[in-house]
């Protein structure tokens, strides 16, 4: 089951590497990653999905928070939460298809951020699923490039992940 | 106003530390010059890295302290590796204080450059590069408290060589304590647990305790042995928790596991309830997860979380300090006035107890004692008793560890001291010299192997440099004796690269060449009159190669992919 865990980490160097290593070292998958500082300049949040059953999943999160520099941790997916990625893509545009692909990118709600005369450069926010539905609607042949930032999320209602 | 490298070894006087073992080079030799420059900490030179952290390890695994290790960068801190990795496998407390080149150098391939945070990541419990001379003190602080604390860990300061500059003054002030907010180990076990627990060992038929490493390190031998008695259960030990539970108790069913005793694994297998104490259910130990111990209830008590279920599930799982959660259940079972079902607690004695007479090693010798050679069991046996089971005996890796895991019944905690989780040869003689640091009066023992030994021989120089009398008794079949077994049972006696075809050196030329007694066995009948002898030189460092029968194996061995209980208890012998 693809899980997505949040965690804080002080800010320090080093830090990602030894979330990284953990999972290299213990042959967990990671997914995705995303990590940036907070509002608190001392502690990094970093999101992870990975795949794994409820014991690989809790074996991940035990030795997770066994890691010095680890502060709190979540697994978002235990309850509602929001998860949204970024992508930006680059798509062939040219002739008949630069209206079809304006149509798709405004019916997955995109932008259509730098333009060219043979190309459309489209930035998408949503769930990781969203995001490969678009992948698919575009189609292989018309895609050029792709970036994605990997998931971040957030739970719904009262509940955060502070100290 | 001091610098980085007397704030360094200021900051280890202050923690207490009274020796390191260590190796000097270019990064470190500022703070080899604070060393120099005082008295309070005394600095033992190896003559290899792997012998410093082995030293430290065994120095630690003795006195519950903190052992430590201080190398340069580079190589120094590179054959560091082995001995920090040993440590981590075992939870054992260790801060190694690596050298490292200059911090404007980092990253540019500098002479001796290796990056010791990122090569030990996987090894540790932490690291820190120092980024300030001012961050010193509190670094030290944090490592040891970091180190000691939880499940014990080894921890790496790796320190730039300007960090330690001797033109570089500042303001020195050793912290009282220091916290973590992202780190709290556990300490109380969740009481609602621990009365389940309780509640399920009194009404257990076939109950078991089986305690690891935990207990030693958790200093909760006594609480162990109280609820033993209470209980009237039987108690196992792991390779590792030799000496948590006595080994002459009528209730200590030897060791369990691959090589455990016959009725240590039967007790297991057919046990209703197990109270796994400061163990983790090490795949040497549980043989196929998917077969072991199918009718038993599953109590596991451990600090780290993250041992809990990791393998075999627990039905009732509590994270806490073993001595803080024993202290609670044996107060709870005092409270509750309950007593164990005696009658099923007979029967199960009675079982055992067959079990014991059917094919235990205590009960009768179970090898063949009719050739002339002399067999590697009674060498162990004969060290028992000459040393009256009270010394320190330190061990390498392979069948003649074993064998002392078997044979010398330790009554105390703190004096079986080997590498059970990595198994690094090479472990036994400096891990000994360490011992002997910790004790200078004790009897430390090593045994070792004609392979292990060789794997840090140098190291007998510097017991000669610090008048470490150790007592090294090589165990000689000529033969990397475990693997030799192996390729006997598994690859039909082809015995691919574990012979040495005569070419092994001459010990006892060797260990005089040290400047150390050295003596040979090659007869039965001299055993135990030359033993004594060599345990009568208090004050000499004293190398025994005895020659034992190559042919010899380590029974029981637990057959691989089956249930505890499945075993060889001899070559022939499949039960």
């Amino acid at each position: 089951m693809r899980r997505i865990i949040s965690v804080l980490v002080e800010n320090a160097p080093g830090a990602l590497s030894r979330v990284v290593g953990l999972f290299s070292q213990r042959g967990y998958n990671i997914e995705s990653l995303t990590v940036a500082p907070t509002e608190d300049q001392t502690l990094s949040r970093l999101t992870l999905t990975t795949l794994g059953d409820d014991h690989k999943i809790e074996q991940i999160t035990k030795h997770l928070n066994k890691l010095i520099d680890v502060v709190k941790l979540v697994d978002l997916t235990e309850g509602a939460h929001i998860e949204r990625e970024l992508m930006l893509i680059k798509v062939k545009a040219s002739g008949a298809q630069r209206a079809e692909v304006k149509r798709c990118v405004d019916i997955f709600r995109g932008q259509i951020v730098d333009v060219t005369s043979t190309l459309y450069t489209i930035q998408i926010t949503g769930a990781s699923d969203k995001l490969d539905a678009f992948l698919e609607a575009v189609g292989d042949a018309s895609i050029i490039e792709v970036v994605r930032t990997g998931v971040c999320g957030i739970s719904r209602g009262e509940k955060v992940l502070s100290l | 106003m001091l610098s980085g490298g007397d704030m360094l070894i200021r900051a280890l006087k202050d923690e207490g530390v009274e020796v390191v073992f260590g190796y000097p080079g270019g990064a470190a030799l500022h703070i080899y010059d604070a060393i120099f420059r005082q008295k309070d900490v005394k600095h033992i030179l190896v003559r290899h890295e792997q012998a410093a952290t082995h030293a430290a390890d065994g120095y630690a695994r003795a006195t519950g302290k903190v052992g430590t290790v201080l190398v340069t960068s580079g190589p120094g801190a590179t054959n560091a590796i082995t001995g920090i990795a040993t440590a981590y496998m075992d939870s054992i407390p260790m801060v190694v204080i690596s050298g490292q080149v200059q911090s404007h150098l980092i990253g540019e391939d500098a002479f001796q450059e290796t990056d010791m945070v990122g090569i030990s990541r996987p090894i540790v419990k932490h690291s820190f590069l120092i980024k300030h001379p001012s961050e010193i003190a509190e670094t030290v602080k944090k490592a040891y408290y970091i180190a000691a604390t939880g499940r014990p860990g080894p921890v790496v300061i790796d320190v730039p060589k300007d960090m330690t500059h001797p033109a570089n003054l500042f303001a020195y002030e050793y912290p009282d304590k220091v916290k973590l907010r992202s780190y709290s180990p556990a300490t109380r076990g969740h009481a609602g647990q621990i009365k389940k627990a309780v509640q399920l060992l009194l009404a257990a038929k076939r109950p078991v305790i089986y305690a690891g490493g935990g207990v030693v390190q958790g200093n909760a031998s006594g609480l162990l042995r109280d609820l033993v008695n209470m209980l009237n259960a039987p108690c196992t030990n792991t390779l590792m928790g030799l000496g948590a539970y006595p080994g002459t108790d009528k209730r200590f069913v030897g060791m369990l596991g691959m090589h455990g005793t016959y009725e240590a694994n039967m007790t297991m297998h057919h046990s209703d309830v197990i109270l796994a104490v400061g163990a983790r259910f090490d795949d040497r130990v549980t043989n196929a997860v998917s077969k072991f111990c199918p009718n038993a209830k599953i109590i596991h008590i451990d600090i780290d979380p993250a041992s809990i279920s990791k393998t075999v599930v627990a039905d009732v799982p509590i994270v806490g300090s073993v001595e803080s959660v024993l202290t609670d259940m044996i107060a709870l079972i005092k409270e509750s006035n309950e007593k164990p079902d005696a009658e099923a607690i007979k029967q199960w004695w009675q079982q055992i107890d067959e079990w014991r007479e059917r094919h235990g090693i205590y009960h009768k010798t179970r090898y063949d004692t009719s050739s002339d050679l002399i067999k590697p069991q009674d060498v162990i046996k004969a060290i028992w008793e000459v040393t009256k089971g009270d010394a320190y005996v330190t061990s390498d890796v392979g069948q003649h560890q074993m064998f002392a895991a078997q044979y010398y019944l330790f009554d105390k905690p703190r004096r079986w001291i080997n590498s059970g989780g990595l198994g690094t040869m090479g472990f036994g003689l400096p891990a000994a010299m360490g011992v002997q640091m910790a004790d200078r009066e004790a009897t430390v023992v090593c045994v070792t192997g004609e392979g292990s030994i060789q794997m840090c021989i140098q190291e007998l120089s510097c017991c000669t440099q610090y008048h470490l009398p150790v007592k090294i008794i090589c165990l000689n079949n000529q033969a990397l004796g475990m693997v030799r077994q192996w390729q006997d049972m598994q690859y039909s006696g082809r015995y691919a690269e574990s012979l040495y075809e005569d070419s092994l050196p001459d010990f006892v030329k060797l260990a005089e060449a040290y400047g150390h007694v050295g003596m040979r066995v090659t007869k039965k009948e001299d055993l135990k009159a030359k033993l004594a002898e060599c345990f009568a030189m208090k004050d000499r460092v004293v190398f025994m190669d005895i020659m034992v029968d190559q042919s010899e194996h380590v029974y029981p061995m637990q057959i691989a992919t089956q249930s505890m209980r499945d075993m060889l208890v001899s070559k022939t012998e499949r039960v």
